[in-house]
């Protein structure tokens, strides 16, 4: 594991967007170290915007974001060029760039690359070039890349969009032992069921966040259907945006009692972990 | 039958062109396997151009003179290089577009500006360059600007390969992003205006691109493409000033023509995805 003190990440009034128009409307809330986090939320909600927001992709338009340590983030569509002539065991070994930097040689650090492999699955993969993997094993090529980052946290966009159901279950197997290992796991996702089986905690969006908070608590009927209602605006013609609204609760489009719950883990919740550990929560501050 | 190496023997202007443009083909191609990579192809032809009005302020100013061209065509190449990025990211224009209009202007200004005081011969020096008269100090230019090109290549290629396959992932760990594609926006115009010195404003691209072009068909890896595409500039300048002197050709159309042949040849015969090799390739193999 990597070195350094877990941090929580606390987003205070925070706003991203594009052209003015946000698509993360004043967010509040901690993320504490070791949560495993779903974004859900319908399309265009700012799941993939504060993603993007948290590792600093896009600028902040309003509040701040509080995060210390290295974040890992596996974007949504991926970014990477296919076609530039570049083998599996070379992408995978981008992971290493904290450690190995310019200059580095990757020699010594080989094996470690190649067990990233094995991790998930691409053993023999490694002199393949990038452009001949299918969509899965290419999903799963950046996985080991997560893997090799080694970071306390670790952000992962609609990880599993395309992706057939083997793979899935194995990609998801890796994201439950990096919760057991303590790192802090936030993923952008739309399968509910998945969310509902394997993610303890829920963060609805939709541009305003909806609810947060246990899972089966925040993806109630009453929600999604609020998050769906909030969602399908765009407004041209929006105002500023001078934060009264947001000030004063009983002006807010967002009940109070499903307003961002300030992370309320300690209240009595506690969730199963496929590897059997049971860890209570600590009391949010 | 003469034999080829004969004029390289006898005549010093034919070893010095050697000379330059062999420095040339070691430095440019890998920069060009960059730029195919990053479909940047056209891109560097533009700022080919850009290189002209610069070079021209500079013969305006102190004449024919090395440093004042240099100096006068690596800061338009880069300004242009700069602009453009920058019209791409503050305007609705895509960076295709831009880089064309800044071409076409580039291309016309230089033009006049050199004929503003400049001879028929000296247009046609700045468009197609004169490699057959390469004195010491271009000479020098060249061989520095090919260790100098080498040299960075070395230091920056992890994140430059980086900054080619995942940009979005360089930038989450890593601020070299920025700072490396300037850098290497820079590599490309430096090698441009040496191309300039040799090829001309027109055909200095040649040598960095269809070398390049040509590798794609021989090599599966990065490392591979480049080594193709230095061997393949390098036979083209030998091939070429040859040929030019053989029969009395303009050498630098004559270099590039015939980096030009050997990307038919690669096209057609080439091992990675070369037209024959699809055309013969048999049934389909075991699933």
């Amino acid at each position: 594991m990597s070195a350094g003190e877990p941090l929580p990440i606390r987003l205070h009034g925070l706003t991203l967007g594009y052209d003015r128009h946000p698509a993360v409307h004043h967010l509040d809330g901690t993320i504490r170290p070791g949560d495993l986090l779903a974004l859900a939320g319908p399309n265009g909600a700012g799941k993939s915007t504060l993603l993007k927001g948290l590792i600093g992709e896009i600028p902040v338009l309003d509040g701040r974001i509080e995060a210390g340590g290295a974040i890992a983030y596996l974007p949504q569509a991926d970014t990477i060029d296919r076609s530039f002539p570049l083998t599996v065991m070379d992408l995978a070994a981008m992971g290493l760039w904290r450690r190995l930097g310019p200059w580095r040689s990757l020699r010594r650090a080989e094996a470690g690359v190649r067990e990233a492999l094995a991790t998930v699955g691409l053993s023999g993969f490694e002199a393949r070039p990038i452009g001949t993997l299918s969509g899965g094993q290419l999903r799963r090529a950046l996985f080991a890349r997560l893997i090799l980052q080694d970071c306390r946290t670790i952000l992962l966009d609609e990880p599993f969009t395309a992706i057939d159901a083997r793979t899935t279950e194995d990609l998801l197997g890796l994201v439950r032992r990096w919760h057991g290992e303590g790192r802090t796991v936030v993923a952008a996702l739309h399968d509910f069921g998945q969310i509902r089986s394997h993610f303890p905690a829920t963060l609805l969006l939709a541009r305003e966040p909806v609810a947060w908070g246990p899972t089966a608590e925040v993806l109630s009927a009453d929600n999604l259907a609020r998050a769906r209602r909030l969602s399908e605006a765009w407004d041209e013609e929006a105002r500023p945006c001078d934060g009264s609204r947001h000030a004063a609760p009983s002006a807010a489009p967002v009940p109070p009692e499903v307003r961002p719950h300030r992370h309320a883990h300690g209240d009595g919740h506690r969730h199963d972990h496929p590897q059997g550990h049971d860890h209570p929560h600590e009391t949010a501050a | 039958m003469i034999d080829p190496f004969t004029p390289f023997i006898e005549f010093g202007f034919m070893r010095r062109a050697l000379a330059g443009c062999l420095a040339l083909s070691v430095s440019a191609p890998p920069v060009g396997v960059f730029l195919m990579l990053r479909r940047m192809s056209l891109m560097s032809d533009a700022m080919a151009h850009a290189i002209l009005p610069g070079a021209a302020a500079g013969f305006l100013v102190a004449g024919l003179s090395l440093p004042a061209m240099t100096v006068g065509g690596l800061v338009a190449g880069l300004v242009v290089a700069l602009l453009a990025g920058a019209v791409t990211r503050s305007t609705v224009l895509r960076e295709d577009a831009s880089l064309a209009a800044f071409y076409l202007i580039s291309l016309a200004g230089g033009v006049l500006l050199v004929s503003l005081r400049g001879s028929q011969v000296d247009l046609m020096h700045f468009l197609f360059g004169s490699v057959l008269a390469l004195d010491d100090p271009t000479l020098y230019l060249l061989g520095g600007i090919s260790t100098l090109t080498l040299l960075t290549l070395a230091v920056m290629y992890r994140p430059l390969v980086m900054e080619c396959v995942d940009p979005v992932f360089l930038r989450s760990v890593s601020r070299a992003g920025g700072p490396v594609h300037l850098a290497f926006l820079g590599l490309v115009v430096v090698n441009l205006v040496g191309g300039f010195q040799a090829l001309g404003t027109l055909l200095a691209v040649g040598l960095m691109l269809l070398p390049a072009v040509a590798a794609r068909f021989w090599a599966r890896d990065l490392g591979g493409t480049m080594a193709a595409a230095v061997l393949i500039a390098c036979l083209s300048s030998v091939c070429g000033l040859g040929l030019s002197y053989r029969f009395d050709l303009p050498s630098g159309p004559a270099i590039v023509l015939t980096a030009g042949a050997f990307y038919l040849a690669s096209m057609l015969a080439g091992p990675q995805g070369g037209l024959l090799r699809r055309l013969v390739r048999g049934g389909h193999l075991e699933a």
